[in-house]
Formats: structure tokens, C-alpha cells, sequence
């Protein structure tokens, strides 16, 4: 009850900030079981990418949070798990674990995930080279439509550093879905998926 | 007839107002949709046609979303018509702002002019202190914006991003709160009746730019400054200005002014609604977008709201004002 409040709430105000609107250039929202991968400039993006999605597809798309930052005090914790229903992932590499199993196990439960390849928050125009996780990720699942997004505009709303947002429209824009080609280079693939992220921002 | 409008009270004035205009929205509206029912075939001449009815639905579409924002300001009271307002001015500066590039270090003065600004200025209006805020953006809010913006250490392009903050900030928020200003506005013997100089002011504007846009098109004259405008010129101007100016001296009998007075009212206000449009024009094609909105599917997701609102933000305050000097409300 309390998370449905509080998620109503954020929509409202994402809303009412930034419009967050949502442009499926390349691919309907549709719900079958997808990765959508997006450029990261700040905290907001996740809200965004999350906003923008109609009501259906919300329900069954998770985002990933970093588990250091977001476990930190239990405000945080119930955020990212009630309201948002978040997939927790290590940053550090402790253990023998792999960092990605709680996105292989969110996968093979069926749920549609939305990871930032980056790794994190860039403040440059282009972003930065990809990280290896989204390989990985499609390399395991081979099924799974990877969608590339572009998020327009967040970095003006919430810049590193400040608190207070300032209302300017955003909006993501969804790309046509991109596949892992047979027998293609990680770096390769990588560098085409990042490729394929920059070119929405000109849509 | 008119002994017996003349006797109601104000309120019920003002009501009688809204039921002519929604009824006059309702009876274009049915005609529209009439003309579409019909099968015209294929024909350049039914693309032009169609081309026309799809124009002028579009345009009764925000035609409705208008007179129902008025309505329900009107009919909720001076304080939810204020706030009305503020809400449609915030949206407005989100739009602006968001096709004029800013950098990180406007990002203080950007928080101020949309929380601190926006709401005070709104407030002054409410509270009717018409006289500071008259001044309070022009004066103090244009010496307060670049000093916080000079404390955020970045001079690169200094004086660009200011100016383009403080235009917004005039634009959008002085310009739109002059309108729920009007509302407030009390003569010696006419008072609670602003919403029929609201309504005058916005019917004069909107129906002198639709004359002028309607002229050029029909009878093409080259553009006085192709390069802001492709349809603008002095003729088309001057029509749509005086059917305007006409249409008010018409409308004298709702307002506090004697028809040459009304007249007089009606043409400054349609001399500066046009030629603020003019302006904003100039503005979006420096910015090289046609419009604020392109039709929702540009890559900001503005809806164009700036585009609507535009010309009323800038007569406005020109009307407000020779209102107000020339009548000493």
C-alpha cells in the first residue's frame, strides 16, 4: 500500500518535472521478456527509463541497483525493493560469486531488466565504453530482445553535486533491438550496442 | 434583451458568457465534423480540403482545452484561477528552457526561477499588489538571477545564458501572470467581471492572428523577413489587426470602455500579440526548431503549449497595463 503510494508519487513528480516522455522509435512496448540498456548521467535515469514505460510493462521490468549504495540505510533499501522491485548487483568482486547471478537468476525467472552498461554515472557528451556484463547477459540468454535507449536531457535536471531538480523535459528514446551476430567479438558487439545507443540521440 | 443581461449580477454575466462560448464552440465543432463525414474522392483538390479540415480540428481541439481552463479557473475562484495560471506558466518556462542550452552553472539560477520566482510572482498577483508586481522581475529578480549565477564561478557565454533566462523568465512567467491579473482588476463601477477582459483580450488576439494567418494564405504577398517568417507581411498584418481592433469596439458592451475606447484596447493588444508572435518565432528559428512542440514528436517531448500561449504572454502585459494606466483601476 504504502510502496503503490509512494510509487504514484514519484511518477507524479517525475511527470511534473521532466514530462518523461517516451518515444518507441525502433520497437513497440511490448511485454515480452527484454533487456533495455541506456546511457547513465544520473541518479534520475533509472526513475526515468521507469516512468517512461506504460503501466504493463512496469510491473514485470526491473531495474538494477548497485548493492553497496543502495542497501545503505533502510529508506534506500525498501525503495529500490518495494517501489521500484529492483535486482541488487555487487560492484567490487568479492567471493567466488559471479556479480551477475542475481541478473541470471532475475532472467530466468522471466523478468525484463534495464541495466546501464556504463557501469556508472558519466558527465562526458558520448558515453563511455561499454562494460563486459551486457555480453555476458546475452551470451547466456541468447533469447532475450536487447533494446537500446537514450535518455535526453537528465543530466540538465539533477547535475552531480546538486539536490534540488530543475523541470526541463526528457525523454527516452527506444531503438530497434540489436542482436549478438554469430561468432561476434565482445568488444566488438560492445562497441555496435554502444553505437546503437548514441545514434537515438539524433532521432 | 439587453436590460435584461444588463440586470443579472455579475456572476451571472460571466456565466452567460461561457454558456455563448461553449455553445459557438459546440456549433463549429458539429459543422466540422459534418463537412468530414463527407466523401470527397481523391482529388488534389479534397487533399486540400481534408488538409484544411484536419488544420481546423486541431485547432478547435485547443480551442476546447482553452475555454475549458478558463472555465474551470473562472468558476473555482480567484485563488484556483491564480494557481491555474502559475501551473500553465511553469510548463510554458519548462519548454523554453528546455530548447535554450544551459550549462551546470545555471543550474542555481534555473531552481530559483522556477521555485522561488514563479511562485512569488504568482502570489503578488493573488494578493493583488499590482504595483510591486509590476517591478518585482524587471527590477529585482533581473539583478538577483546573474548574481547567483556569478557565484556559481562559470563566465563562459555569461551574458548569453542570463539573457536567455531572464527573456524566459519574462516571457513565460511576468507575461502569463498579467492574465489572472486582468481577473483581478477592479474599475469604480464594474468590478468581478475580469473574466470578460480576459475573455476580450484572448478573443481580440486569437481572432486577429487567425485573420492574419487566414489573409496571407489566401491572398500571398512576399515575406517582410523571410528568414523568421515565410508567411508574414504588413498587409496580412494590418487586416488581421483591424478586424481585431473592429471585434473589440463590438465587444465594448462587456467590457468597462466606451466603443472607441474598446477599439483603441483591442488594437494595441493585437499590435502586441502579433508582434510578439513575430518574436517568438524569430526565437524558435534561431533555435532551428519550427515549433516549441513539432507536433509531440520531437526528441524533448515538448507538447507545444509555449506555441499556443505565446501571443497572449506578450500583449498581456501591454494590455494590463494601458487598462490599468488609462483607467486608474
Amino acid at each position: 500500500m504504502r510502496a503503490k503510494l509512494m510509487s504514484l508519487f514519484l511518477l507524479g513528480l517525475i511527470r511534473f518535472l521532466t514530462g518523461a516522455q517516451a518515444r518507441w522509435y525502433g520497437c513497440p512496448p511490448k511485454a515480452e521478456q527484454r533487456i533495455y540498456f541506456a546511457n547513465h548521467q544520473s541518479h534520475a535515469d533509472l526513475v526515468m527509463i521507469w516512468a517512461a514505460l506504460p503501466h504493463e510493462l512496469r510491473g514485470i521490468t526491473r531495474p538494477i541497483a548497485a548493492k553497496d549504495y543502495w542497501t545503505r540505510t533502510p529508506f534506500k533499501q525498501w525503495i529500490t525493493t518495494a517501489v521500484f522491485n529492483a535486482v541488487y548487483v555487487e560492484r567490487e568482486r568479492s567471493g567466488d560469486e559471479d556479480p551477475l547471478q542475481p541478473l541470471f537468476d532475475a532472467l530466468e525467472r522471466g523478468d525484463s531488466l534495464i541495466i546501464f552498461p556504463e557501469g556508472t554515472r558519466g558527465n562526458a557528451e558520448e558515453p563511455q565504453p561499454f562494460k563486459a556484463g551486457l555480453y555476458n547477459l546475452t551470451c547466456k540468454f541468447p533469447e532475450v530482445v536487447l533494446v537500446p535507449a537514450w535518455i535526453n536531457n537528465v543530466q540538465r535536471v539533477m547535475p552531480k553535486g546538486e539536490v534540488v531538480p530543475v523541470p526541463i523535459l526528457c525523454s527516452v528514446t527506444f531503438g530497434a533491438p540489436i542482436r549478438l551476430a554469430e561468432g561476434e567479438e565482445r568488444r566488438a558487439f560492445l562497441d555496435r550496442a554502444r553505437l546503437a545507443v548514441v545514434a537515438l540521440r539524433d532521432v | 434583451m439587453n436590460q435584461y443581461l444588463r440586470n443579472l449580477t455579475a456572476e451571472q454575466q460571466v456565466s452567460a458568457l461561457f454558456i455563448i462560448v461553449f455553445g459557438l464552440l459546440f456549433l463549429i465543432h458539429f459543422t466540422v465534423f459534418m463537412l468530414s463525414l463527407r466523401e470527397r474522392g481523391d482529388s488534389p483538390q479534397a487533399e486540400v480540403i481534408n488538409g484544411r479540415l484536419t488544420e481546423a480540428r486541431a485547432l478547435l481541439r485547443t480551442s476546447w482545452a482553452m475555454v475549458i481552463v478558463f472555465w474551470v479557473g473562472w468558476a473555482s475562484g480567484e485563488g484556483v484561477a491564480t494557481a491555474l495560471f502559475a501551473v500553465i506558466a511553469f510548463f510554458a518556462l519548462r519548454e523554453f528552457i528546455t530548447l535554450s542550452p544551459t550549462r551546470r552553472g545555471d543550474h542555481r539560477s534555473l531552481v530559483l526561477a522556477f521555485f522561488v520566482v514563479l511562485p512569488i510572482q504568482f502570489w503578488l498577483v493573488a494578493s493583488k499588489h499590482f504595483d510591486l508586481f509590476t517591478v518585482f522581475i524587471p527590477v529585482y529578480v533581473f539583478l538577483a538571477i546573474p548574481v547567483v549565477s556569478a557565484l556559481a564561478d562559470d563566465p563562459q557565454r555569461f551574458l548569453e545564458r542570463n539573457a536567455k533566462l531572464q527573456w524566459g523568465i519574462m516571457v513565460c512567467v511576468y507575461g502569463m501572470s498579467h492574465v489572472p491579473a486582468l481577473l483581478l482588476l477592479e474599475f469604480p463601477n464594474w468590478s468581478d467581471r475580469g473574466a470578460f477582459l480576459v475573455f476580450f483580450l484572448v478573443f481580440v488576439v486569437q481572432t486577429g492572428t487567425l485573420v492574419q494567418h487566414l489573409v496571407s494564405r489566401r491572398w500571398p504577398r512576399p515575406p517582410r523577413a523571410p528568414n523568421v517568417s515565410q508567411s508574414f507581411n504588413w498587409t496580412s498584418w494590418a487586416i488581421g489587426v483591424l478586424t481585431g481592433s473592429v471585434l473589440g469596439g463590438l465587444l465594448s458592451g462587456i467590457t468597462p470602455f466606451k466603443p472607441g475606447q474598446a477599439m483603441a484596447m483591442a488594437l494595441i493588444a493585437c499590435v502586441a500579440g502579433s508582434m510578439g508572435h513575430l518574436v517568438m518565432k524569430a526565437l524558435k528559428r534561431d533555435r532551428g526548431v519550427p515549433n516549441w512542440g513539432a507536433q509531440g514528436h520531437s526528441v524533448t517531448g515538448a507538447s507545444g503549449l509555449l506555441d499556443r500561449v505565446d501571443a497572449l504572454c506578450f500583449a498581456a502585459p501591454v494590455f494590463f497595463h494601458s487598462v490599468r494606466w488609462y483607467f486608474g483601476a
